[in-house]
């Protein structure tokens, strides 16, 4: 059977994670899973966890007044969920919606936080892995915002 | 004085239209035929042709079917102008003229052995699909067949039934995204460099074939730098005002290059301090 560790240790996210760290994680991590159709979680609700999607697919969705909701992103196997736990105010910023479903690792924000506060060595290894995630999403987010198929539409 | 011959390049063929189909609101996919019967329409993934609405005017357009049908030509044409809207609006047994096939083609000799990456925006999925059918008509000298397309919404997606039957071949992964999914679209949300994660790529065996708006397939090409490919092992599909399609008139030149004669397809590692420089 696999241990929470050893799907940590194998997830892409956490890929080359001394075992010590990865030791430290599974105290505040758990097996979730989420039915299609149902949200992970809802803007503005409190950020208490992040996720490894280890199957399944999330769509990232935001609502504009007397609009459907627009639809950011996608997440699937092997991506991570949700940064909005590490930073205050510690609110999530858009809906995840399970289009598919996710069985995925919920790591416990609040016990992640005081686990780096007392090991800035973990934070600061949690907080690389966090920044280039973030890098990435941004880059992403500026090459979707150019609109590049748009000529003539 | 100088009489024009069979081969001059700069003489129209006439052909006739076979087909026509709606691929989107505003992109269709014709089929041509030589007016006179003759067959042999011999050409390389990548190459373009010269079409002539007569009376409208002249347009380049990447030839986007199978090499092995020798008896037609095929081109996917976005409507997007009078001469383009022209062109996809010939009836059945209309006339166009066609000049070509001109330019550079895809290296596909040199992904020999190696696997298949193919990375598509938009339209550009269109010059890309000659190499899919080369692979795929040869698979036993080709490693895995990568195909990663990305349009702008899941209405604009191009030969939808095709990517279908593509991703059901052996030892080939088709991957679609959309910039902006609506809420029936299951598929992926996020630009085409999303879709790198899921690609299983091994970049030390892989070969690239990149075609979209040229700010696409810079992201494109950074992006598969960081993933560990070559410069010299991407490819890209350029595009600039072509009108004679030979290297004469300059029209299309860019930097020290004529995109009609010496591209359209070009290594990223010749296009690279182009691509950077504002306004050219």
């Amino acid at each position: 059977m696999e241990t929470l560790e050893r799907i940590i240790t194998e997830h892409p996210f956490f890929a080359g994670l001394e075992s010590y760290y990865t030791n430290l994680l599974t105290g505040c991590a758990s097996n979730v899973r989420f039915e299609k159709g149902t949200y992970i979680f809802k803007e503005g609700e409190e950020a208490n966890e992040f996720y490894l999607i280890r199957a399944g697919k999330v769509a990232l969705e935001i609502f504009a007044p007397q609009r459907k909701p627009i639809m950011l992103a996608t997440l699937d196997e092997g991506e991570v969920l949700g940064w909005s736990w590490l930073l205050p105010p510690y609110q999530w910023r858009f809906h995840a919606h399970a289009i598919e479903t996710v069985r995925a690792i919920a790591l416990d924000g609040k016990c992640l936080r005081t686990k780096c506060e007392e090991n800035h060595d973990l934070g600061y290894e949690i907080l690389k892995r966090f920044a280039q995630i973030m890098e990435q999403r941004l880059e992403a987010t500026r090459f979707q915002l150019l609109d590049v198929y748009a000529i003539g539409k | 004085m100088a009489t024009a011959t069979i081969t001059d390049p700069m003489l129209p063929q006439p052909y006739s239209v076979r087909q026509v189909v709606k691929e989107t609101a505003d992109t269709f996919t014709l089929t041509l035929e030589p007016s006179n019967g003759a067959g042999g329409n011999r050409f390389q993934p990548g190459q373009f042709s010269m079409l002539w609405v007569f009376g409208v005017g002249e347009l380049p357009i990447s030839i986007s079917g199978d090499p092995a049908e020798r008896d037609r030509l095929v081109y996917t044409v976005r409507s997007v102008g009078q001469a383009t809207h022209a062109l996809v609006s010939r009836d059945v047994g209309g006339a166009v003229g066609v000049r070509g096939p001109f330019g550079t083609g895809w290296p596909v000799e040199k992904a020999e052995g190696r696997d298949v990456l193919v990375i598509a925006g938009g339209i550009g999925l269109a010059p890309l699909r000659p190499v899919i059918y080369e692979v795929l008509h040869n698979r036993e000298k080709y490693g895995r067949l990568v195909v990663l397309y990305g349009a702008r919404s899941p209405r604009d997606l191009l030969y939808r039934k095709e990517l279908a039957a593509w991703a059901r071949q052996r030892e080939t992964q088709v991957l679609v995204t959309v910039d902006y999914g609506g809420l029936g679209w299951r598929g992926h949300v996020g630009v085409v460099t999303t879709l790198f994660k899921y690609a299983r790529l091994q970049p030390a065996r892989s070969l690239a074939f990149a075609c979209g708006p040229e700010i696409m397939m810079r992201f494109v090409a950074r992006d598969l730098e960081t993933h560990g490919l070559a410069r010299e092992n991407i490819y890209l599909s350029m595009e600039r005002n072509m009108k004679c399609g030979v290297g004469f008139c300059g029209h299309c030149q860019y930097g020290p290059h004529f995109i009609c004669k010496d591209g359209p397809i070009f290594p990223y590692d010749r296009m690279r301090p182009l691509l950077e420089k504002y306004e050219l």
